[in-house]
C-alpha cells in the first residue's frame, strides 16, 4: 500500500489543512501509479466531512472512469468540527456514495484492526489487478478534539464519547491477543507500551531541544531551484 | 531555417517536442489535442471529465511522484472552480514540505478578449496569480516566444502557469525549425526607442508596436518593452529602459486595481535609481474595471488599443 512519498518520511504523503483537497492530490499519485505501471497503489485518507466536498466526488469519478488503482479510505468518525453526520450527511452510510460512480462502497469496523486488514487487502488486488478503485468506510469515532486548542470548544455527548471510548481499537487488539495462548504476554505488552511511549516522548524532546530556523530561512523553499 | 506559424501550433510544437523527449510528461485536458492523441495515445493524453479541481489536484500529485503534469484548463474561465488547488496546495506544497519534493507542473489557460464571448470567457486576471508565492507564470505575446517559454515551463521545477492570450492564438510569426528555449525571467526589447518606454503585455505588444510607428511619424521615439514573463519580473530591464527614457506608459488588457501594470509601475517607480530619472508620472493604459461586455461597442471601448497607448504616450512626452 505504499505509493511515492513526498517527504522523507515514507507513506505520508500529504496531510491537508483542506481536508478535501488532499483527495484529488492523491487520485493523481494513482494516475502515477497507473501510468508507471509497476503495482503501486495509491491511498487517500479523509472522513465524513471531507466526503461532502466536491474533490471527493470528482475523484472518485475519474478514478472509477479511469479504473486508477486507488483506495479511498473514508475515516467515519462522526464529527466535523462539531458537526455531527446526522446533520451533514444525507445518508449516514459514505459507502453508499460509491454506487454512485459504479466502484464497490465497504462499511467496516474501523475499531477492529482485522477487518480493516481484510478489507484493504481486498482494495489492494482489486487495485493492482486493474480493476479501479475501492471506497472503504471505517465506522470510527474522534478521540479527541477537533484541534488541540485549548479555546475549541467540543460540544459532543460525554455518553458518546465514553461509549466510543470502550472500543478503542489499540484496548481491543490487546485484549485479543491476550486471549489467544502465546500470543502476548502482560510483560510483553507492557515493554512493547513502554517502547513506543518512549519513541514518542524522545521525539517530543527532538523537536523542543532542535532550535528554530534562522529567520533569513523564510525565503528558502519558495521555488525548487 | 525559419517558417511562419500561429501561436496555437507553436505552443502544439513545444508540447509535441517536450513530450517526445520525456515520457514522464503527460497532458490532461477536458478535450484532448487530437494532434497530441495520435503522437503519445490515450494514456499520456487524457480528455477528462469536467472536474478542473480535481485535475488540478491530481496534477499535483502526479509531479510529487515523479512525473510532470501539463494541465490545460482551456480557458482561464475555468482555472477559478480550481482555486483551492492553485492557491492552497499547488504555490505552497514545495515551501510546506521544506523542499523536500519538486512539484513539475504547467498549468495552460487562454486569456483576454477582444473575440466577443462576453464577460466569463474574455478575462485577463494574472495578478490574482501573480499575488501568491509559489508560482511561475508567463504571457508570450509571439510565436516565438510561445514556443521557447513553453519549452521552459515545461522543464522547469516548479509549477508554472501559462496564460496565452486568446486574440494571438491564429497570430502568424517566424519560429525556427531548430530546437531553442527561453529562459523564464527575461524581458524582450521589442522596439528600441529613446523618448519613451511602452512596457506592454501579450495583445498589447503588437499595439503598442503600432502606436509606435504612429508615435515615431510625430518625432517621438517609443520603447516597446515585453515582460513575457509575470514570474519571475525582469525588473532590470524594464527599469534599465525607464532611466534611458525617463517616460513610461504600461498597457495592459487587464484592469488597473492590484493588476500587472500597477505592479511594473510600483517596480518602476520605487527603485530610487529609476525614480531619479523619471520625468512624468508613469501612466498606466489598461481596460476599464468593469466585467468585459458582450456588446462589440461596449467590449471595444472598454480595452485599451494603439490609439489609447499612443495618447498616453503623448500625454507623458507633454509633461513639463
Amino acid at each position: 500500500m505504499r505509493h511515492r512519498r513526498f517527504s522523507a518520511y515514507p507513506d505520508a504523503a500529504v496531510s491537508n489543512g483542506i481536508v478535501a483537497g488532499g483527495i484529488s492530490i492523491i487520485t493523481g499519485a494513482g494516475l502515477a501509479a497507473q501510468l508507471e505501471g509497476k503495482g503501486r497503489v495509491a491511498v487517500s485518507f479523509f472522513g465524513d466531512g471531507a466526503s461532502c466536498a466536491g474533490p471527493f466526488h470528482e475523484s472518485l469519478n475519474i478514478a472509477a472512469a479511469w479504473k486508477l488503482p486507488m483506495i479511498y479510505v473514508c475515516e467515519n468518525n462522526l464529527w466535523a468540527v462539531n458537526t455531527s453526520a446526522e446533520r451533514a450527511l444525507a445518508v449516514q452510510d459514505v459507502a453508499a456514495r460509491a454506487g454512485g460512480y459504479g466502484i464497490p462502497g465497504v462499511i467496516v469496523d474501523g475499531n477492529d484492526i482485522f477487518a480493516v486488514h481484510e478489507a484493504a487487502t481486498k482494495a489492494v488486488a482489486r487495485a493492482r489487478a486493474g480493476e479501479g478503485p475501492t471506497l472503504i468506510e471505517c465506522k470510527t469515532y474522534r478521540h479527541r478534539r477537533h484541534t488541540e486548542r485549548p479555546t475549541q470548544p467540543d460540544i459532543r455527548p460525554q455518553e458518546e464519547i465514553d461509549a466510543w471510548m470502550k472500543k478503542d481499537p489499540i484496548d481491543r487488539l490487546v485484549a485479543h491477543l491476550k486471549g489467544q495462548q502465546g500470543q502476548l504476554s502482560e510483560e510483553e505488552w507492557k515493554a512493547m507500551d513502554d517502547e513506543i511511549l518512549d519513541k514518542v516522548e524522545a521525539a517530543v524532546a527532538f523537536a523542543k531541544a532542535s532550535p528554530f530556523p534562522a529567520p533569513e530561512r523564510a525565503t528558502d523553499d519558495v521555488f525548487a531551484a | 531555417m525559419t517558417r511562419e506559424i500561429s501561436c496555437a501550433d507553436a505552443g502544439m510544437e513545444a508540447l509535441i517536442e517536450e513530450m517526445q523527449r520525456d515520457e514522464k510528461i503527460f497532458h490532461l485536458s477536458t478535450d484532448a489535442p487530437p494532434p497530441l492523441v495520435q503522437r503519445f495515445g490515450e494514456a499520456r493524453v487524457r480528455g477528462t471529465p469536467i472536474a478542473e479541481g480535481a485535475l488540478t489536484g491530481m496534477g499535483i500529485g502526479a509531479a510529487g511522484s515523479g512525473f510532470r503534469p501539463i494541465i490545460d484548463w482551456r480557458m482561464v474561465t475555468f482555472s477559478f472552480v480550481a482555486m483551492d488547488q492553485v492557491v492552497n496546495q499547488a504555490s505552497k506544497i514545495h515551501y510546506m514540505f521544506g523542499g523536500q519534493t519538486k512539484f513539475p507542473i504547467l498549468y495552460r489557460a487562454t486569456v483576454g478578449g477582444g473575440v466577443r464571448m462576453a464577460a466569463q470567457h474574455s478575462q485577463s486576471p494574472y495578478s490574482m496569480f501573480m499575488n501568491l508565492a509559489g508560482l511561475k507564470m508567463i504571457l508570450p505575446s509571439t510565436p516565438y516566444d510561445t514556443k521557447g517559454l513553453l519549452k521552459t515551463a515545461i522543464r522547469d521545477d516548479n509549477p508554472v502557469i501559462s496564460f496565452e492570450s486568446t486574440r494571438l492564438l491564429t497570430l502568424k510569426g517566424e519560429v525556427p525549425e531548430e530546437e531553442y528555449t527561453i529562459p523564464l525571467g527575461v524581458a524582450d526589447v521589442k522596439r528600441e526607442g529613446s523618448d519613451v518606454t511602452i512596457v506592454a503585455l501579450a495583445w498589447l505588444v503588437h499595439e503598442a508596436l503600432a502606436a509606435a510607428e504612429t508615435l515615431d511619424k510625430e518625432g517621438i521615439s517609443a520603447e516597446v518593452i515585453d515582460p513575457r514573463t509575470l514570474v519571475p519580473m525582469d525588473a532590470e530591464t524594464i527599469r534599465a529602459s525607464a532611466r534611458k527614457t525617463g517616460r513610461v506608459v504600461v498597457a495592459d488588457e487587464a484592469g488597473p486595481t492590484c493588476g500587472a501594470s500597477a505592479e511594473i509601475s510600483a517596480l518602476i517607480t520605487e527603485d530610487p535609481a529609476t525614480f531619479k530619472c523619471l520625468k512624468a508620472a508613469v501612466r498606466r493604459v489598461c481596460a476599464l474595471q468593469v466585467p468585459i461586455p458582450y456588446s462589440p461597442t461596449l467590449e471595444d471601448a472598454v480595452f485599451p488599443d494603439r490609439n489609447k497607448i499612443a495618447a498616453a504616450a503623448r500625454a507623458v512626452m507633454a509633461e513639463r
